[in-house]
């Protein structure tokens, strides 16, 4: 214990910890429950939230660690779902199951990010944004109109829920009630995965490839004048990314039970994972995470209790659009960004590093 | 079936003239800043709630006078033309003009921010309680847009090919709109210095060229570009939607792309081919594969040959 403290800093382990306990002392839950007379089922929101910051920190390799624009990373998640849906479904044959489906789902996605990134990231950042954006888009009209392979705007469903050992269903949920024991497994499996991945990340940044990315996002001409090779450094950052928000796809559709509507993975959902690594701190680990729980708990928790307040406040049933406060969410997002880019372009959080940069390239031009 | 590619022909002008409209706006900021102005087909799609907005307010029908449609006509244009040049000028001015030195990244990302923003307004003011605006109650609806044209066959009612009047206005003013851009850029001081400004910014503020100022009608120009485009396309397609813009301002994007970023005649040209393709897919393909089509055409551009059809093939230097 004290040796985990002592590597990875008090603050990671003990959060890791509180975690873990949760689901079985939901606190919080008790405390909010006793004030408001709701349950708020926090550990379901806490899922989502492991699951959207798996996404985030993909999307975060790809553009805060290596520089490269990319406004289509639904793209890749989509793919991730869908090839969940078609290995898991009953309409299918396969029925490979979550651990199968776990391990091919990554596969997927880089290969996805390989073909993508091998002909285009050679071009410059703002035509490989609108690359990956046009990709998003289409990726979301096939999956849309294909419809024998992926049934279109229903989706595939039901997707099932991972098998477990019948010994670590009765310690989930010790009572019997399945729907725990599925939600408490999916909580449990998406907080073990996010906490291996960040550790990986974080290895992976002070490794050679992963000081190769700062080295191309910094200056990509004194970077291959020592020796780094831009397009395979590039392509390994963007398929790598890929890969994860397949991943993060997997754990979506089958904590849904379903891989969603194609339409669900559109541009505005790519943006949202930007704005997380905006607010949160571009090329910050760290950051990603604390973008990730903001934006979900805005969503998830803010913004239902501000519309409940605003209808209060004008006595009753207002069904005008902007009573409603789910529909500030886009000037509220995009005050976000504009506010960030003009105040504190690093972040809330920043990777030193990062903020060093960005403070350095201010100073340069002025 | 020569009757069909006739009538797709017809189509595609006419949607390419809108494309070719808003691509002038994004291909004019990107040749003088290099920055792509996500925020400017939601200029447009706003442009065209004002237009909306005016003809709710003067009560304009199909069944309105010649008079009273013509001078509704002629004021929604330089209604909306005015409001999308000084709201590009606007947002420039408080967000992207503070971010000149800032990293690349800052103005594309505050750009998205601005759409996002634009976009919510445009859903509540979808909201609004008046009658043209289906009373309010379906703020995210699309809007219905009167048909303020006769709707008539101009080749006679038994031609299988239809042009209507709308067709003949969105042609028209366009060429009109589009010859008067070239005009101001070629031959007006303005021009000269907006030009000059697009080859070398640093030289041009040596040679007396007040950048900022030039900047700014850049943005003014482009703007009440869109929102004149915005005027036509919803006389065209007959519908307001507050997600219009976010689809045709990355197809006019596409267009601009298509003819060579930064470069005026690419932009039209990108502007007419986009419309033709975009009308034989939808007859030929379906419809329904639309964006996939013209965002697949995008990305093969930018692949093999990103500096357009008309662009140079200059390399970036750094």
């Amino acid at each position: 214990m004290a040796a985990l403290l002592k590597k990875f800093g008090r603050l990671p382990v003990l959060a890791l910890l509180a975690l873990a306990i949760y689901p079985f002392a939901p606190v919080l839950d008790w405390g909010l429950e006793a004030a408001t007379g709701q349950a708020l089922h926090i550990d379901r929101q806490l899922v989502n939230i492991f699951i959207f910051s798996l996404l985030a920190l993909a999307l975060n390799l790809q553009v805060g660690q290596a520089g490269l624009l990319q406004l289509g990373i639904a793209a890749f998640f989509a793919i991730g779902a869908f090839t969940t849906g078609v290995l898991t479904v009953e309409k299918y044959p396969f029925q490979i199951g979550f651990w199968g489906a776990m391990l091919v789902a990554p596969l997927a996605g880089a290969l996805g990010g390989f073909l993508l990134g091998a002909p285009t990231l050679r071009l410059r950042g703002d035509y490989l944004a609108i690359v990956t954006l046009g990709f998003g888009e289409v990726m979301r009209i096939v999956l849309l109109n294909l419809e024998n392979i992926t049934d279109g705007p229903r989706g595939l469903n039901p997707v099932p829920a991972p098998w477990l050992p019948t010994v670590v269903r009765e310690l989930l949920s010790p009572g019997g009630d399945a729907s725990i024991g599925v939600l408490r497994a999916m909580y449990f499996l998406a907080l073990i995965v996010l906490a291996a991945t960040v550790v990986c990340l974080n290895l992976l940044e002070k490794s050679r490839i992963g000081r190769a990315f700062v080295a191309l996002r910094e200056d990509e001409l004194a970077a291959s004048c020592m020796g780094i090779e831009p397009a395979r450094i590039k392509l390994a950052a963007f398929t790598g990314g890929a890969a994860l928000a397949g991943l993060a796809g997997c754990f979506y559709a089958t904590n849904l039970t379903t891989t969603a509507e194609p339409n669900t993975y559109d541009f505005n959902y790519s943006i949202m994972v930007l704005c997380c690594l905006i607010i949160g701190g571009l090329g910050s680990l760290r950051g990603a995470l604390l973008g990730a729980g903001l934006l979900l708990g805005f969503d998830n928790v803010v913004s239902p209790l501000l519309t409940r307040l605003l209808q209060t406040a004008l006595g009753g049933e207002s069904t005008h659009v902007m009573a409603s406060f789910s529909n500030w969410r886009w000037i509220v997002f995009g005050t976000a960004l504009v506010v960030m880019m003009r105040l504190r372009p690093e972040g809330l959080w920043p990777s030193s590093r990062v903020a060093e940069e960005l403070h350095e390239a201010q100073e340069d031009a002025a | 079936m020569l009757d069909t590619v006739l009538q797709q022909l017809l189509i595609g002008l006419t949607n390419g003239m809108v494309f070719a409209l808003v691509a002038l706006g994004y291909t004019m900021v990107y040749g003088i800043l290099e920055f792509i102005n996500f925020a400017h087909g939601d200029v447009f799609m706003l442009s065209a709630f004002v237009s909306l907005t005016l003809v709710g307010a003067l009560g304009l029908t199909e069944h309105s006078s010649a008079g009273a449609l013509a001078g509704g006509l002629v004021l929604c244009i330089v209604a909306s033309s005015l409001f999308g040049g000084l709201l590009n000028l606007a947002i420039d001015r408080v967000v992207y003009k503070p971010l000149r030195k800032a990293p690349k990244l800052a103005p594309l990302v505050s750009a998205i921010g601005v759409s996002f923003i634009l976009q919510n307004v445009g859903l509540f003011w979808g909201g609004m309680s008046m009658a043209i605006f289906g009373g309010g109650g379906q703020a995210a609806a699309p809007k219905a847009f009167p048909n303020l044209l006769p709707a008539i066959n101009l080749l006679g009612a038994n031609s299988k090919v239809t042009l209507q009047p709308k067709d003949v206005l969105v042609i028209g003013a366009s060429l009109v709109v589009m010859s008067a851009l070239y005009g101001v850029v070629r031959y007006t001081k303005l021009g000269k210095a907006m030009r000059a400004t697009a080859q070398d910014p640093s030289a041009a503020r040596l040679m007396g060229i007040d950048v900022d100022q030039v900047v700014a009608a850049t943005f003014l120009i482009g703007g009440a570009l869109g929102g004149f485009a915005s005027v036509i396309y919803s006389l065209y397609i007959n519908t307001v939607h507050y997600q219009m813009g976010y689809q045709n301002g990355l197809y006019a994007f596409t267009a601009a792309v298509v003819g060579g970023i930064g470069n005026i005649p690419g932009a039209v040209l990108g502007g007419l081919l986009l419309g033709l393709v975009r009308a034989f897919s939808d007859q030929f393909i379906g419809a329904q594969w639309q964006p996939a089509v013209l965002f697949g055409i995008l990305i093969v551009i930018l692949v093999f040959r990103p500096a357009g059809l008309l662009g140079s093939t200059a390399r970036e230097k750094v």
